[in-house]
């Protein structure tokens, strides 16, 4: 089971949400898919014991063997290769690494060479794996960093997904595939708006989902209402309260010092399983 | 040697557009006999790559100068290598009016890029 917690707005306590679940679940694999800006590992706080670079195939082009045709800038979806005047330039830092220019290059002139775009480390944390990404500064090229980092999801487990915020690429790349999606959010007009770009988003990558509102004791009924009105369940809410956001700014688990909150988690856990299989049983049924 | 402006409309009235990789218009300008030719700016609205592109489109204008307000590296750099002068400074007036600025030496060409990436999205 693979539960990705993501929000449209930034800020909310995606992290929050994924390290406490991770906590109160164990033995689960936590991946930090927030790889321009990963901060699970400061809660959870892992020994890790691997760390490999990750490239991106980029091409090379030998010239001597370039006709100047210009097939692989037509071919290339990102401006990453053009020929101008029978020259053919590549810029790299456009290059999504999708092979494409290589394969129907006919004079065979392209090969392609890793260009290392961040590195993954993983470990371990108590009975957790953890696995996170970290993008080299500057670096443009998010997706194919959290693909590689999503290679080590070991399926018969209980996988937890700390997501980039937003609806843009690298969110997309983290939550596809998974088989539930948490949407983060606050109870506020900015909170509202980007849940509802990125409940769109879920709903296109067809994914089963549920929201949970943090702060839930502060701000309007805007968003309850908009559960409501969509019918997206509301997984958990958790009230606002000062020592919560102590807890985070000094890089402590909340859930090992403020207890009560335990069993805000646990009804957590509960209703995704709830929803799992309810999803399980519609699919069914639709067979 | 044609002349290539960078436009928001698809005449010599139009307001030229002071950004490159995503302008509207590409005014394609014989200076001698001011016929021109508009290109439409596919890359305008691309999600990334729109200076590459643009420089590729002008390149197969055919023209040899290029007068726009700002230029970023990408554009800059696939510009220079097809041997295409660029001429920045240019923002505020007719497409007409840039040429014939530019014929007079008020705009100058430059030997870098104007603004950073990205800078013709948004704002």
């Amino acid at each position: 089971m693979v539960i990705a917690i993501a929000s449209g707005k930034g800020g909310t306590g995606k992290t929050t949400v994924a390290a406490n679940l991770a906590f109160m679940l164990d033995d689960a694999q936590v991946i930090d898919c927030d790889v321009e800006e990963p901060n699970a590992h400061l809660f959870l706080k892992p020994v890790m014991n691997t760390k490999e670079t990750a490239g991106l195939p980029v091409p090379v082009v030998d010239e001597s063997l370039c006709t100047g045709c210009g097939r692989c800038g037509e071919v290339c979806q990102y401006s990453a290769i053009v020929v101008i005047q029978k020259k053919v330039m590549v810029f790299h830092e456009l290059c999504h690494g999708c092979g494409a220019c290589a394969y129907f290059c006919p004079e065979k002139a392209i090969r392609e060479e890793e260009r290392e775009i961040g590195i993954i480390e993983s470990g371990t944390a108590g009975g957790l794996s953890f696995v996170h990404g970290i993008l080299n500064i500057g670096e443009p090229m998010a997706p194919p960093l959290i693909r590689k980092v999503k290679e080590r999801i070991e399926r018969g487990r209980t996988v937890i997904i700390d997501a980039p915020p937003g609806t843009s690429c690298p969110v997309v790349e983290t939550v596809r595939d998974a088989d539930f999606c948490v949407l983060v959010t606050e109870p506020t007009p900015f909170g509202l708006n980007d849940l509802e770009l990125a409940v769109e988003m879920v709903r296109k990558l067809g994914i089963p989902m549920g929201v949970v509102i943090n702060s839930c004791t502060i701000g309007d009924s805007g968003v309850r209402e908009y559960c409501e009105r969509e019918g997206i369940p509301v997984l958990m809410s958790m009230p606002w309260d000062r020592r919560i956001a102590e807890q985070y700014s000094s890089g402590m688990l909340m859930l090992r010092n403020l207890r009560e909150y335990r069993e805000h988690y646990g009804s957590l856990i509960t209703n995704i399983r709830a929803e799992l299989s309810r999803d399980e049983t519609a699919h069914c049924h639709q067979r | 040697m044609k002349l290539c402006v960078t436009s928001t409309g698809p005449s010599l009235e139009s307001m030229m557009d002071p950004r490159f990789g995503r302008c509207i218009y590409f005014i394609i300008v014989e200076p001698d006999s001011m016929q021109f030719e508009a290109v439409e700016n596919d890359a305008s609205g691309a999600a990334g790559g729109a200076g590459v592109q643009s420089a590729k489109a002008v390149a197969d204008s055919g023209a040899g100068v290029v007068i726009t307000g700002n230029v970023g590296p990408k554009a800059y750099q696939a510009l220079s290598a097809a041997g295409i002068a660029i001429v920045t400074g240019a923002e505020g007036v007719s497409v007409k009016e840039a040429v014939q600025n530019y014929l007079s030496g008020k705009y100058r060409p430059v030997a870098g890029a104007t603004v950073q990436a990205h800078s013709g999205l948004g704002g």
